[in-house]
């Protein structure tokens, strides 16, 4: 029984996985590409490795799995963040049909 | 020191759970590990101790932030999913600033990482000194600061005041 949940959670994160990287080719700019790799990675990637953990239960697989977990977690969000930030302090232009940037605005002149 | 003794004893206890199977050479390996990152980073490890003295933090922490976080986590997948998988792209992006009213280090990593993973919002940069972060969003709803506030800052803050400050 067990076995059948772990692999519906390792399902489901493939698929949530497969949608990232649609994503990542189909959004248009280096800031909209972030957002889909980093989002769907959370719960993609995630979740194939709780249903790891339920599959091969309490052993050093299983906990390895927990600790990569929580370690994603911490991790992606601040990589996306540093490479948001390089990447407006390059010079990368957002997508044209962008509405706002108002970080543009404030750094105007900055280097 | 005492920061760099806490450090040194979660990365041992993190080294152990990795290895599992607890032989000598592991366990030798993992002591200079531990004892190397404590010495290089261990001062950042807790920079405001009385914080850590609190039950009612943690308490704030586990049933209010966490449950929250992973629910805005749960909602920003289906999201990206959905404008992903629709055939128009429906998106909208652009930068917005946004003004908080926390101070600390831990606290603003926080906010940060939690706004990077909540539905259509991406930290890019943070301004420490007058408190404002930079966002970039992918369905931009309000071009005013105040306005882009109020709609995606202000369900973490609360919650990470009463936890970080």
């Amino acid at each position: 029984m067990i076995d059948i949940i772990g692999l519906v959670f390792i399902g489901v994160g493939l698929a949530f996985d497969v949608f990232g990287v649609l994503g990542l080719v189909r959004l248009p700019d280096v800031y909209n590409r972030l957002q889909a790799a980093t989002k769907a990675v959370t719960l993609g990637t995630c979740s194939i490795l709780f249903g790891t953990f339920l599959v091969v239960g309490f052993c050093a697989a299983g906990f390895k799995a927990i600790l990569c977990m929580l370690f994603l977690l911490l991790t992606s969000p601040v990589a996306a963040h540093a490479i948001a930030r390089g990447a407006h302090r390059s010079g990368i232009k957002l997508w044209e049909k962008s509405v706002v940037d108002k970080y543009a605005q404030d750094k105007e002149g900055e280097k | 020191m005492k920061s760099k003794l806490v450090l040194f004893v979660l990365g041992f206890l993190v080294w152990l759970l990795l290895s599992w199977v607890p032989d000598w050479q592991h366990i030798i390996v993992g002591v200079f590990v531990a004892i190397l990152v404590a010495f290089v980073v261990g001062d950042l490890f807790i920079t405001h101790r009385q914080v850590l003295y609190h039950p009612l933090r943690y308490w704030y922490f586990f049933a209010c932030y966490l449950p929250l976080f992973l629910w805005e986590c749960f909602k920003a997948n289906i999201d990206v999913a959905y404008r992903v998988l629709h055939p128009d792209l429906p998106i909208n992006p652009g930068i917005v600033k946004v003004k908080t009213s926390l101070r600390t280090d831990t606290a603003l990593t926080f906010l940060a990482n939690s706004i990077t993973l909540t539905p259509g919002t991406l930290s890019v940069d943070i301004d420490v000194k007058s408190g404002f972060l930079y966002i970039h969003w992918i369905d931009v709803k309000a071009k005013d600061v105040d306005t882009a506030t109020k709609i995606i800052v202000e369900r973490f803050e609360k919650i990470l005041k009463k936890i970080f400050e």
